[in-house]
């Protein structure tokens, strides 16, 4: 399946599906509206919610290549677009002997890609899905230039000129909300929350990702973590990926697995766990 | 594009008019709650009902949502305004005035502003000190025996005071004089150049500074009511003047106040402030406050954030509950500092409960009864 064939919410239900991603309707939508409209997708939810996840399915599943910028806190220019290769800069300086001109220095072949601008830059036969995680990592400067970026998909190069995309690529961002996002940046996104999945989809989700794990385990786990989820002073509510992880001890241990003792799959802080154990959330599960 | 959407129908089993209507009704529902929605939005939200291909009434929310909504918080405004223009027929525009008015009306008496201040400020030209020992004598002075008047000379002072809060160093750098830091190799390529080839000049980069992520915590119960309108004027001066600002009120519950103090008009950010919070005026429960505050707004505090919570510790709640969450608050937190307006007195000791189970875990008591009080937070929380 091509990204241009994602022309439903069903198609793009079964696109996820075949790398084992199980998403509802209103997600499948979501994404299926991304690629219609051409705008960016904005994904926010809870920590392991699968975010992340929705921006690799797409790609592999399309056979889009997939380039990923980690935001991280102080990320600008130079880590998101383009770089020049000063220590080759200087060797070339030195090798001319006196008497290189700027042209000859910042020429193309000095020039470092950074994910942003491979994205601008790849072949328009092969698409692209650009996954711009954890967004809210990133300063409020980076995020205007974000903004920038996202309506023009062009970049400008002092020393070179204005490089452009000639077919936008599929952008998919993450947050997960350590602060709010300028709204700015919110309004030219397409918005999505991802929430907890239902107890029956999580179950299907185990088997699509774990193949190996028998149905009373999975329907064990998912049945834990929907309990510990209800416990609404928890710090840490445990996310998809926790229940995957659980899953899969439960089945290294086999038949002496005991939910108790592998709690530490899914809880992460101390006090939680005091709190399970004290409450005997689990027991009987 | 926006053409075919025009005629595509919606629900129109029970709808007669034009999607056109609709969509502005709907968008004008989702305003009247605070929502932003531009023009772009509503073209794209028309071009969204044309790609969506089949012509249910679930599809159709769906894709508006989508489109819609840029925030968690507008999903449910959304649904409510949804329910509105295509629900059972019940009139939106009616409904929608109600509820503002409603929410008019509630806020100035429970806001806790004395409303012939804002009168006063409008009508009369804002007082200014006359002379330097008015504003020396305004520092000392406790916030309780303000009079109106002082509290709009106050003002400018502390829209002043909120502008300094925590830095830190960030891992952006910025060209620096001083030697001894990471070279700037971008610059001593361009400087080669004038040196034919040879990097005689060294350049370098030293990180720069950015503003610590500040979390303030106003307790707006019965108790702190004297104070309550000069402490959440200085919530509110935060929230203006800094980026990373995070501002909440309590009294039984926990409400999260930074969207609505957001903007420069300090009476109408009180007023929307005021009119989410419910509880002004009412008990504490301190420590369940922050229980939702280490839970829900856990990550928004985040790591490295410098938390404030002005309150009196008069708690009606459990000891127990606020000394475990003051804790978790702490580990998570970059610096606790605890503001409380009885502090003041040179014979306070943190007696009452809430305050004795609070305090090992606070890194610096201070006062919060005056503007020099105020001050004195100011250079805290500039302190590295």
């Amino acid at each position: 399946m091509t990204i241009a064939e994602i022309g439903s919410v069903e198609a793009a239900t079964a696109a996820l599906a075949t790398q084992g991603y199980l998403a509802d309707r209103q997600l499948a939508l979501a994404v299926h509206l991304a690629v219609a409209l051409d705008q960016p997708l904005l994904l926010e939810g809870e920590a392991g919610v699968g975010k992340t996840e929705v921006a690799r399915a797409l790609a592999a599943a399309t056979g889009a290549r997939l380039i990923r910028l980690q935001c991280h806190e102080g990320i600008d220019l130079h880590h998101a677009v383009y770089d020049w290769d000063y220590p080759r800069q200087l060797l070339a300086l030195r090798a001319a002997e006196g008497g290189v001109d700027e042209g000859e220095l910042f020429a193309r072949r000095f020039l470092l890609q950074r994910p942003l601008l491979a994205a601008l830059e790849s072949d328009p036969a092969f698409p692209v899905v650009l996954l711009i995680d954890e967004v809210d990592r990133a300063d409020d400067e980076f995020e205007a230039f974000l903004l920038e970026f996202l309506s023009d998909f062009a970049v400008t190069i002092p020393e070179l000129g204005t490089v452009s995309a000639e077919r936008p690529p599929i952008v998919v961002l993450t947050s997960n909300r350590t602060r709010e996002l300028h709204d700015a940046l919110k309004r030219r996104c397409l918005y999505h929350w991802i929430d907890y999945p239902t107890a029956e989809r999580e179950r299907a989700i185990v088997h699509a990702r774990l193949p190996g794990v028998p149905d009373e385990i999975a329907a064990r786990v998912v049945t834990a973590v929907g309990k510990l989820r209800d416990q609404a002073d928890l710090y840490k509510l445990p996310g998809v990926g926790e229940t995957l992880v659980w899953a899969q001890a439960l089945l290294a241990l086999g038949d002496e697995a005991d939910l108790e003792e592998t709690l530490g799959a899914a809880l992460k802080v101390h006090e939680d766990m005091l709190r399970v154990r004290e409450r005997k959330v689990l027991e009987g599960v | 594009m926006s053409e075919p959407a025009v005629e595509d129908p919606i629900a129109n089993h029970s709808l007669g008019d034009s999607v056109v209507e609709r969509l502005a009704a709907l968008t004008a529902g989702l305003r009247a709650q605070g929502t932003r929605v531009g023009l772009g939005e509503l073209l794209t939200a028309h071009r969204a009902l044309a790609t969506v291909e089949t012509a249910s009434r679930e599809e159709a929310r769906l894709a508006l949502r989508t489109v819609l909504c840029s925030h968690h918080d507008d999903l449910e405004r959304f649904d409510r305004a949804f329910l509105s223009v295509f629900g059972d027929g019940r009139p939106p525009a009616d409904q929608a005035l109600n509820e503002l008015g409603e929410i008019e009306r509630a806020a100035l008496p429970r806001a806790g502003i004395p409303g012939t201040a804002e009168q006063s400020a409008q009508d009369d030209p804002v007082p200014v000190p006359a002379a330097w020992s008015d504003v020396e004598l305004l520092r000392t002075k406790d916030f309780a025996r303000y009079t109106d008047a002082e509290v709009a000379v106050a003002k400018e002072m502390i829209a002043r005071l909120a502008r300094r809060g925590p830095t830190r160093i960030s891992r952006r750098t910025r060209p620096s004089r001083r030697r001894g830091h990471a070279p700037d190799l971008r610059q001593m390529v361009r400087a080669s150049l004038r040196t034919g080839g040879e990097p005689v000049q060294r350049r370098w980069r030293a990180p720069s500074r950015r503003p610590r992520p500040l979390v303030l915590v106003c307790d707006v119960s019965g108790s702190m009511a004297p104070y309550a309108r000069m402490l959440l004027q200085y919530v509110h001066a935060c929230v203006a003047a800094r980026r990373r600002v995070e501002a909440f009120a309590f009294g039984t519950r926990l409400t999260r106040i930074t969207n609505e103090l957001t903007g420069r008009d300090h009476d109408r950010a009180l007023e929307r402030a005021a009119a989410v919070v419910t509880d002004f005026s009412g008990g504490t429960r301190i420590g369940a406050a922050l229980a939702e505050l280490n839970r829900v707004h856990g990550r928004r505090i985040g790591r490295g954030a410098v938390v404030v919570i002005l309150s009196d510790g008069w708690d009606r709640g459990d000891p127990e509950l606020l000394e475990q969450e003051m804790a978790r608050l702490r580990r998570t937190a970059y610096r606790l500092v605890w503001l409380n307006p009885l502090a003041a007195h040179p014979d306070y000791e943190p007696l009452t409960r809430g305050m004795r189970a609070a305090v090992p875990h606070t890194d610096q008591l201070l006062a919060g009864n005056s503007l020099a009080s105020l001050e004195q937070l100011a250079t805290v929380l500039e302190e590295e």
